[in-house]
């Protein structure tokens, strides 16, 4: 395992979706590459999200949702979070997010306009997102 | 014969319990009235005396003491996000006997501090942020509270990163570092905090409450009367390595003003379809309802339950029910006569009531979810639906004509069916009010605590969920 970065992430599966599997690969993957993960594991709600956010002093959260319901289940996720006081906090979105099969740039439009700083399409591997985080939150 | 004497310090009885360690059996026991304003140690020499009336003149080995007298053990909290180190500060002041008159989330406020100074806590316990996370919170907060007087014990138990910071702004303070009471994001590790609060209970604040003279006449341990009701629970479920405990268990104490109810239980869910959420709850876990009593909180019982569901309980009309509230609240002290009067039946209804609300805030609770995969259930809390043994102690249940009738009222019941609540439970009774003076000696003696309350309290059979109410 890397050396610790500091930076400290927030991760889970948004709304009722019980995919349990890919939310630890991707707490593994992102462990090894140095960041601090409180993983909520399944069925985490906007609210669980923002409290563990504001607990642990999060410097990103990462939602991902498999079950093609992310859309309605990311609603408002931006506001509540402006309301909670994390202004300006990296939000990151991954997985099946949608219902079917869609155009991936209309998808990162609608998602970018909810306030989501980056969106992942389906199968994007977890090196993808470490490069992203990265960037984003000025490591090495 | 080796006497030992235990004293349970009330608001407004002194109790008092003799208990012979060499046959491990209670000498005598007895209750003397005390007012608020009078000494504690006149409450105290009452009983005694008429406790040397019924079983004559004892040479005690020790003297051991729990207290609730002057409002008990006064604490506020404060924390972070409300369900999460609010709860857990929260949960680990309740559980270690305190009466919590205060809980602050997010950061202290003018009026907030006006609150504190107006009405001052016997301790504050801080809190916020995982280790590693939030410390603007618990910072700001002692920042905030250090122009705050009186003086009273701050303990700290957030982000340890902020305990130093917060030390050094509450110079003025007596101030105790402890770990951190949420660590790690949903983890609770609530009892190094509540070591703390007894040890600052025994060591300060029994001076402060007027308890120093009755202090002097003890041998040492004087500890919050719930916490000591707590311990003898979490003795009687877990036992010994020499003197096995009976398992699981509830706990239920209905008084005047609060109604107060335990589990010592995992709380685990009983099926694999159930996600759990929130914070993981204590095994040895208190919950207070200040607004369920069976006198100065008989309106909250109604408030929360209904005046027909009370009304059809007791098997009185509506209006009948409104004249005895009214009764109640212009005397507080008034008890049913013997025999089956109307008030005998008002406050089985009344009782029944406080049972079956304090349950379930204190039980877990299920909710249906639908998702790709099928239907799943999310557990919040503890699920006590397997526990078998439930205990009543506190007058109005010990006294009660129909002990079970209320005791019913703390299963599952299909008027609430996500709430999980044990299914079917043998009823014990503390017919004697020993379990608090078994929780002091308890201190001293675990076994002998042990097997006298296995012996003293009365196993009233086992009943299962009804759903006619």
């Amino acid at each position: 395992m890397e050396q610790g970065n500091g930076k400290k992430l927030v991760i889970g599966v948004i709304g009722a979706d019980v995919h349990a599997v890919g939310i630890r690969i991707l707490e593994f993957a992102f462990r090894e590459a140095g960041f601090d993960v409180t993983n909520l594991g399944v069925m985490v709600s906007q609210e669980e999200f923002i409290g563990a956010a504001i607990e642990t002093d999060a410097d990103a959260i990462i939602i991902s949702s498999l079950y093609g319901h992310g859309e309605l289940d990311c609603r408002g996720m931006r506001d509540k979070m402006n309301e909670a006081g994390l202004e300006g906090l990296l939000l990151y979105v991954g997985g099946n997010i949608v219902v079917g099969k869609q155009d991936f740039v209309d998808v990162e439009k609608r998602f970018h306009n909810m306030g989501f700083d980056r969106v992942f399409p389906p199968g994007t591997p977890p090196e993808t997102t470490i490069e992203c985080l990265k960037k984003d939150l000025g490591v090495e | 014969m080796r006497p030992v004497l235990l004293i349970d310090f009330g608001s407004t009885f002194t109790k008092v319990t003799a208990v012979d360690l060499s046959s491990e059996e209670i000498i005598g026991t007895s209750s003397a009235f005390t007012t608020a304003d009078s000494d504690i140690g006149t409450g105290l020499e009452a009983a005694l005396d008429q406790l040397r009336r019924a079983v004559g003149e004892l040479a005690f080995e020790y003297k051991l003491a729990c207290s609730s007298a002057a409002g008990g053990l006064r604490m506020m909290v404060s924390g972070l996000v409300p369900e999460l180190t609010a709860e857990a500060a929260r949960l680990a002041a309740l559980g270690a006997g305190a009466r919590i008159t205060r809980v602050f989330t997010h950061e202290l406020t003018r009026r907030d501090l006006r609150a504190i100074e107006a009405d001052p806590p016997d301790i504050f316990l801080m809190t916020g942020g995982t280790d590693g996370g939030n410390r603007s919170c618990m910072e700001g907060n002692a920042e905030k509270l250090r122009s705050v007087s009186p003086r009273f014990p701050v303990i700290l138990a957030g982000n340890r990163q902020a305990a130093d910071s917060c030390e050094d702004s509450l110079q003025d303070f007596k101030v105790i570092v402890c770990p951190n009471v949420m660590p790690v994001f949903g983890t609770l590790n609530i009892e190094p905090v509540q070591r703390e609060i007894r040890a600052l209970f025994l060591n300060h604040i029994i001076n402060a409450r007027g308890l120093s003279r009755a202090s002097e006449l003890l041998s040492g341990i004087l500890m919050p009367t719930p916490s000591a009701i707590l311990s003898a629970m979490k003795l009687l479920a877990d036992g010994t390595e020499r003197e096995p405990g009976i398992g699981e268990l509830m706990g239920v104490d209905v008084g005047g003003a609060t109604t107060d109810v335990y589990s010592v239980a995992a709380g685990e869910p009983s099926d694999i379809n159930v996600i759990c959420k929130g914070l993981n709850e204590p095994y040895a876990k208190r919950t207070v309802e200040g607004d369920i009593g069976m006198r100065y909180s008989a309106s909250g019982i109604v408030a929360d339950i209904g005046e027909k569901w009370i009304a059809q309980c007791a098997g009185l009309s509506e209006s009948r029910c409104e004249a005895l509230m009214d009764e109640l609240a212009a005397d507080k002290s008034k008890v049913p006569s013997c025999g089956q009067d109307v008030l005998s039946q008002f406050d089985f209804a009344l009782a029944s009531g406080a049972v079956d609300i304090a349950t379930r805030r204190h039980a877990g609770t299920l909710e249906e979810a639908y998702t790709t995969s099928g239907r799943v259930y999310v557990q919040m809390g503890k699920d006590l639906s397997r526990i078998r043994r439930i205990v009543f102690t506190g007058g109005s249940l010990i006294h009660a004509a129909d002990t079970l009738g209320i005791a019913r009222h703390a299963l599952f019941s299909g008027r609430y069916p996500m709430s999980l609540r044990p299914m079917k439970a043998s009823i014990l009774r503390d017919d004697r009010y020993i379990l608090s003076a078994m929780g002091v000696l308890a201190e001293r003696e675990k076994e002998i605590a042990l097997r006298i309350i296995k012996r003293e309290l009365v196993n009233l059979g086992e009943i299962g969920s009804d759903d006619s109410l």
